[in-house]
């Protein structure tokens, strides 16, 4: 027995004692399956078996053993900088910092020492400044709740990738985590960039910012000033802590309701200009190209965009009978106004009910009770936002984008574009389907329809 | 449904946007006027601060550094850094390991394709301005084994190679600060709004990007909305 063990042990008894649970030493030793530690006869009913609890452990937290729920590592990603959040477990609308996704074009990830941290202002400015983050904390800080969505999240490309994964032997993904996985909410605290930018006198003529990270490929992005001077946020804190290495520690742009290549980590550089400067990640890629082989860019925020996270592709229902269905709702502008839920494939739609308080650019979760008859059928949401714009089926988007064009182009082309094309469209806000089975497996069927998936049934 | 083309609208948007700059440089200004320092927090740069941070190059070039290379002496330095990954020629193809059959970028070719049904992204196919192509290698590559290795004459020579293998400029041209920038690419004008849009639109029609209006749009009953998305369904 090492001497670990028998210090944990002590401990345990010791615990007891100090909670006053005498009768736990008093009761009948029923099972022990440490040997020495007794149990009650209730608590062993009732499922409660001794813990391992590791003193230095329990100084900033664990979660049960029994929870096993994880991100998971994108698909084209071996160096794990790439990482998912998985949907189908949330609860709420806060992503917990460790299962927060991650999208870092980077093959190393740097570990910054706060002290040494500086953030530079520079270029169309009267005074061009350095501020240390021990500065940054002593500005005046705004706490707000927002999303952060990779651009390419949802698009068909992940379902396609998927779809390799599957045939390469690899099982741990579904369509929740592994195409819709590039999502989280939070609550971010920070100083308003436009708090900084007037600090430092933004010179007339100005209309863009460059912001450069200070990881090792200095990921770069231009960004209207318009939007640094509204909203945007130097971001330290994320859920009641400093912000996670992963996340950008120990300083990120913010942006809320932008594109999440928009909200540079690592944040070592704001520089003031009057024009873009066609920076590689807003050219080759976040960009949407149509089928005229034009490219829209500069496009940030995203549409209405719901999805049911409770049942779905990574659930298996226990047969007919109640269930709540559960999700959540966001939009790049404003508040969910109303969330649509349908569970006969579409024929009908009721309206959910919406947690309170709504947020504005912040996910809303929205919850409707659901009696299953335990017949084949397909559920789905749909969201409006306080605008009263809709989110839109994939052959909605299709549409929208054919539209754009004299003669339009067929909504089924598009798609089929959309499918051929090295990369997907971006800022994908499609609604999204799921069918449950009779047996209570639950499959995707918006994808689906696009790409058979061979590991389906029929 | 509307009625123009988007190759249509793109020739019209060119002139109305230059005539909508003013509006946008005054909204920036009003943002940006009278602002003098309230908390006196911070302290100005030094020399080699703003050296460090001041290297991004964008499409003016106002950035780039002293140093030259041709497509000549680009070739052995592509070949020794940039290879393993982008292929001998930049064709791509190269599997990233256990990548489940993903590729490292292809560099060549394409130009032409983008309206196609198999569009195919590059260099060549892809880049507005030169200077995206230089920046990125100079801040960026090679990513393995590490960023930023890599000399101004060899950021100028690995750029000219590329060009020259897109058949964008000759394998002898010379790529230094006023070179580069007079590089003209073939998807220059493959993008829209042009110049890209740096104020919201407030929906009202008056100057908004057209992308942005659904087939049905009708103006919202909320002024000041501000978007900078992709396209959105219509209000019901």
């Amino acid at each position: 027995m090492s001497s670990k063990m028998s210090d944990r042990r002590g401990f345990l008894k010791k615990s007891a004692a100090l909670a006053g649970l005498a009768a736990f030493a008093n009761g009948k030793a029923l099972a022990s399956v440490t040997p020495g530690l007794v149990l009650g006869e209730a608590d062993v009913k009732y499922g409660v078996t001794p813990d391992e609890p590791n003193i230095q452990d329990l100084l900033y937290g664990g979660r049960s053993s029994y929870e096993k729920t994880i991100r998971i590592h994108s698909i084209n990603s071996p160096e794990g900088l790439r990482t998912l959040t998985p949907l189908q477990d949330s609860i709420g609308i806060i992503t917990p910092a460790s299962y927060h996704f991650q999208v870092q074009g980077d093959t190393h990830m740097p570990n910054i020492n706060p002290r040494e941290h500086t953030l530079i202002i520079h270029g169309m400015v009267d005074r061009p400044t350095v501020f240390t983050m021990e500065e940054i904390k002593r500005l005046p800080s705004v706490s707000e709740v927002h999303w952060i969505e990779c651009t390419g999240n949802s698009g068909l490309q992940w379902y396609k990738a998927l779809l390799q994964n599957r045939k390469a032997g690899r099982t741990d993904g579904s369509v929740i985590q592994g195409v819709h996985g590039r999502l989280s909410c939070s609550e971010w605290t920070g100083v308003r960039v436009s708090t900084l930018l007037k600090e430092c006198g933004v010179q007339k003529g100005a209309s863009w910012v460059i912001a450069e990270a200070g990881d090792n490929i200095h990921h770069a992005k231009s960004l209207p000033l318009a939007k640094l001077m509204d909203d945007a946020m130097l971001a330290y804190g994320q859920n009641g802590e400093a912000i996670r290495r992963e996340q950008g520690y120990p300083l990120r742009l913010h942006t809320p309701g932008f594109q999440g290549v928009c909200n540079v980590k690592f944040l070592r550089s704001l520089k003031v200009t009057n024009e873009p400067y066609y920076m590689q990640r807003e050219i080759s890629a976040y960009t949407n190209t149509k089928p005229n082989g034009i490219s829209s860019w500069y496009e940030s925020q995203q549409g209405p965009k719901s999805l049911i996270t409770f049942p779905s592709d990574a659930h298996k229902l226990a047969g007919a009978g109640l269930y709540e269905i559960s999700g959540i709702a966001y939009c790049g502008r404003g508040k969910i106004a109303r969330v649509e839920v349908t569970v006969d494939a579409g024929k009908t739609w009721k309206d959910a009910n919406l947690q309170q308080p709504v947020f504005s650019k912040a996910w809303t979760r929205f919850r409707l009770p659901w009696n299953w008859n335990g017949a084949e059928t397909v559920i789905g949401s749909r969201c409006t936002n306080e605008y009263g714009e809709i989110q839109s089926t994939v052959e909605g988007l299709a549409k929208l984008w054919g539209d754009d064009f004299n003669p339009p182009i067929p909504a089924a082309d598009v798609v089929h574009w959309w499918e051929s094309a090295p990369i997907s469209a971006f800022l994908n806000n499609p609604i999204q389907l799921w069918k449950a089975k009779p047996d209570g497996s639950v499959y995707d069927a918006t994808y689906v329809k696009y790409l058979p998936n061979p590991y389906y049934p029929a | 449904m509307r009625l123009t083309s988007s190759i249509y609208r793109i020739r019209i948007t060119r002139p109305r946007s230059n005539f909508l700059l003013p509006v946008v440089a005054l909204l920036a200004c009003g943002a940006a006027m009278a602002q003098s320092p309230t908390y006196k927090v911070g302290r100005p740069p030094t020399a080699e601060e703003l050296h460090t941070w001041d290297n991004l190059v964008g499409a003016k070039g106002k950035e780039l550094p002293i140093g030259s290379g041709s497509a000549v002496e680009g070739a052995p330095v592509f070949a020794a850094k940039c290879a393993m990954c982008h292929g001998k020629d930049g064709q791509g193809g190269v599997p990233v390991p256990e990548g489940f059959g993903f590729t490292y970028a292809r560099l060549v070719g394409g130009v032409g394709s983008l309206n196609t049904p198999k569009p195919i992204f590059t260099v060549g196919s892809r880049m507005p301005y030169a200077t995206t192509l230089f920046d990125y290698i100079q801040r960026a590559m090679p990513v393995w084994p590490m960023p930023r290795d890599l000399t101004p004459d060899n950021v100028y020579a690995l750029t000219a190679f590329l060009l020259y293998k897109n058949g964008i400029i000759k394998e002898t041209d010379v790529m230094n600060k006023a070179s580069l920038v007079e590089v003209q690419m073939p998807n220059r004008h493959g993008f829209y709004p042009d110049p890209p849009q740096s104020e919201p639109n407030d929906k009202d029609g008056t100057w908004l990007p057209l992308w942005e209006h659904g087939p049905e749009w009708k103006p919202t009953t909320k002024p000041g909305a501000k978007w900078y998305g992709p396209p959105v369904a219509a209000p019901r």
